[in-house]
């Protein structure tokens, strides 16, 4: 079982924070659920894809290393970015299946316009890969995110926002992506879900309280 | 485990059939319930449990597991009534059991005796209808002790200077504080500000069976797999089904309130989960099922008697929406802040709450809160700094410094009641039932907007102050899209600028409530889930006297 949610940790982590009342209350329906989600998890690297050939597969995996590329650190290959949007397909982004099917002719119609001698996207150079998605970025992200990850409508913003969710959606959720939880580590985002303060470099020599001065005058701006 | 509770026939007429789940529904269900009333309570939403409130971004915001489904549920929107609304994903609500109060981010002000007053104090501002409340914050102050105490907040009373008179300390000592409110306290108090300790309506300590905060960090947007956020669901609705004389019934979707010959309501009309028709009989009726739902239910049970919709002799059922005003900044610190453990927020101010809108040259007044609300994807998409490149290397390394180095401001601030304004019902759009979808009209008043900016500003001298690295503030544009509901029957003793009087009444119809954000007549300075749950504990103790005096049929 999932070091993470054993309860074991789940006691020695929290049990400062919960009550025993709870956690007899409510264990069995935490068990249930984290249990639900690694078996999901263990079973989150499908050996076949579900709906891209595995031509397909190695053009999107190429385009996922473009958006969030490896080096010194992982990025969307290492998290298995390409197996989570082709169970994303055929799951929660359905409605993407089309924008999918078109733009990947269209992805190698353009690398072949740029530059002739390139057969496929996965066979170009980094230069090249780079300048052929250029040429279809068209800057669309800004605002909070909140409520509208998922509504791009191009193909390079679609692949660009499903790789994002597939590199750092919960990596215990078993959606299959975020693999090893690579894409939490790169942001500094510790992998379980309880934490006691203090939390950071900020909070960790705050002195408590002090009551803000009694004779301070309330400021009128 | 859930008790057994009763389940009621819809021919059997119940005391009361209550419409929703949320802030107000849940408090009214426990309320009446525990006065010794047989209550239903129809809830559109499933009945989920902490066992369903996971982690997973997708399933939570993609999918909408706690909130309205646009697929189903089509909006629309424009900015005035000349124009033709155009279909948009318009706003955004609760639609589970507990509602909206399921997913908050739990920031819990009272309201300030100002809010109640401040037509009378200020007189009339142009191209609004402002106006004062026929209660005041005194009428008002047992209740939000009772939701300090009941449904469970933490804080410290006292710690802000500006604070309104209080007859109780809280239940529960503050939150822990967080990177951001370290940060926050220290700068303000450097400006001559007075920071302190966030009102949050999570638990600090256990209670009532219920966990402690473990600051798992996916709050905002998401359930509380422990019961530490004081949901309706984790707070009132156990208790209301304790009684054994409350049913919540979910997936049950009100789209008509019956009337009868004399112009009484006779129950609710819904749709079950496989979309059959009932109508539950009740003795009266009370609609809990925010500013958007609640106006778009009176609309659509438009009849003979009513051509204009159900309490709607005064024309403005849907209208003075109010969405409350904002203004944002954001900065990144040399150090990890890592706030993206625990809860949203955990220090505030309320100096500007009262702004001296003479010398301003507007009106209006907020508050600011420090935070990281943002769960890792979110944070991705939307809160790198302006110009940061959306994929690549430059990406990849900005995302991979920022996340644990960033913090937000938020400025919190009034909203001027607007007639114009408004949630009405679509003329052509429909939704998945084939009843009028939500249209949303709405352009801030100018006013509001400059106090945006102006709390933007606020923001980032704070920052300046803070020694942030890196800060910055998007432009504010006008609103399209709504979260807080408030205004669109709003509560008079004049029947002609208002939909209810102050016993939560309607003006038209003896035996029928409306009590939630709809019920505000002024916006208060942002985070009406505190007064709404207030005056939801109020209204049931009005509602009550009127029963037990019969009263009411």
């Amino acid at each position: 079982m999932n070091e993470n949610l054993s309860r074991r940790n789940f006691l020695s982590r929290g049990s400062a924070a919960l009550s025993a009342a709870w956690i007899s209350a409510h264990w069995p329906a935490v068990v249930a659920a984290a249990e639900h989600a690694h078996q999901a998890a263990k079973s989150s690297a499908p050996p076949k894809f579900q709906f891209f050939s595995s031509e397909q597969a190695a053009e999107i995996d190429a385009i996922a290393a473009c958006i969030i590329p490896s080096g010194e650190t992982p990025g969307a290959h290492e998290a298995g970015v390409v197996y989570f949007i082709d169970r994303a397909l055929t799951t929660f982004a359905v409605d993407d299946q089309k924008t999918y099917r078109d733009g990947l002719p269209a992805l190698q119609i353009r690398a072949r316009e740029l530059f002739s001698a390139v057969e496929k996207f996965s066979t170009a150079t980094p230069e090249q890969q780079d300048k052929i998605l250029h040429s279809f970025d068209n800057h669309t992200a800004g605002g909070r995110g909140l409520y509208r990850a998922g509504n791009a409508s191009s193909f390079f913003e679609t692949v660009r926002v499903h790789t994002i969710i597939g590199f750092l959606v919960d990596p215990d959720s078993g959606r299959g992506g975020n693999r090893d939880g690579v894409g939490w580590k790169l942001i500094g985002r510790d992998r379980e879900h309880m934490f006691q303060p203090p939390f950071g470099y900020y909070d960790k020599d705050y002195a408590g309280w002090q009551p803000n001065p009694p004779d301070a005058e309330k400021t009128k701006a | 485990m859930r008790p057994d509770t009763p389940k009621y026939k819809t021919s059997d007429e119940v005391d009361f059939v209550i419409v929703g789940s949320g802030a107000a529904g849940g408090i009214m269900a426990k309320e009446l319930s525990t006065n010794g009333f047989r209550v239903v309570v129809l809830e559109q939403g499933p009945y989920l449990t902490e066992a369903d409130f996971v982690h997973d971004e997708i399933k939570v915001i993609n999918e909408d597991l706690l909130t309205n489904k646009p697929k189903l549920q089509p909006t629309s929107f424009r900015k005035t009534p000349n124009e033709k609304a155009k279909p948009q994903r318009a706003l955004v609500y609760g639609r589970c059991v507990g509602g909206t109060s399921v997913h908050f981010t739990a920031n819990f002000w009272r309201f300030h005796e100002i809010d109640f007053v401040e037509r009378g104090k200020i007189g009339p501002v142009p191209g609004a209808d402002l106006r004062d409340w026929p209660i005041t914050y005194a009428d008002l102050e047992p209740y939000y002790t009772k939701v300090e105490w009941e449904i469970g907040v933490s804080g410290l009373a006292g710690a802000s200077p500006f604070d309104p008179p209080r007859s109780k300390p809280y239940p529960m000592p503050p939150l822990p504080v967080k990177g951001s409110g370290v940060i926050f306290e220290r700068a303000a108090r450097k400006l001559g500000w007075h920071p302190f300790p966030a009102p949050m309506a999570i638990l600090s300590q256990p209670r009532a069976g219920r966990s402690a905060c473990v600051n798992c960090g996916f709050c905002l947007a998401f359930g509380c797999e422990v019961g530490a956020k004081s949901s309706s669901l984790a707070a009132a609705i156990p208790v209301a089904e304790k009684t054994g004389r409350c049913e919540i019934r979910p997936n049950s979707y009100v789209h008509r309130i019956e009337t009868d010959s004399n112009g009484r309501a006779i129950g609710a009309v819904y749709f079950d989960e496989k979309r059959n028709t009932h109508l539950q009989k009740a003795k009266a009726v009370i609609v809990c099922a925010n500013g958007a739902e609640t106006p778009r239910l009176l609309l659509l049970s438009a009849n003979k008697q009513f051509p204009n919709g159900l309490a709607n002799s005064s024309g403005i059922v849907g209208k003075y929406l109010m969405l409350n005003s904002g203004g944002v900044a954001t900065g990144v610190f040399d150090h990890p802040l890592n706030d993206y453990k625990g809860f949203a927020v955990s220090r505030i101010i309320h100096d500007f709450y009262e702004l001296d809108h003479e010398k301003l040259g507007f009106y209006g007044g907020g508050g600011m809160d420090a935070r990281f609300d943002i769960t890792p994807v979110a944070f991705a998409l939307g809160s790198l700094p302006p110009g940061t490149p959306s994929w690549g290397k430059g990406f990849k390394d900005t995302l991979a410094n920022n996340f644990t180095r960033t913090m937000e401001l938020f400025g919190h601030g009034t909203s001027l009641p607007v007639e114009t304004n408004s949630f009405s019902l679509d003329p052509d759009l429909k939704d998945a039932w084939g009843l009028p979808a939500l249209c949303l009209t709405y352009k801030d008043h100018p006013d509001d907007i400059k106090l945006s900016n102006w709390l933007s500003q606020r923001a980032l001298e704070l920052l300046d102050a803070a020694g942030a690295k890196q800060k910055w503030a998007p432009t504010i544009g006008e609103q399209q899209f709504a979260v807080h509901l408030l205004g669109t029957c709003r509560m008079g003793n004049d029947p002609k600028p208002s939909v209810i009087n102050s016993d939560h009444r309607t003006h038209d119809v003896k035996n029928l409530f409306l009590c939630d954000g709809s019920s505000l007549v002024t916006s208060g300075r942002g985070q009406p889930t505190m007064t709404i749950e207030a005056l939801s504990f109020r209204a049931a103790d009005r509602i009550t006297s009127l029963a037990k005096r019969g009263e009411i049929t």
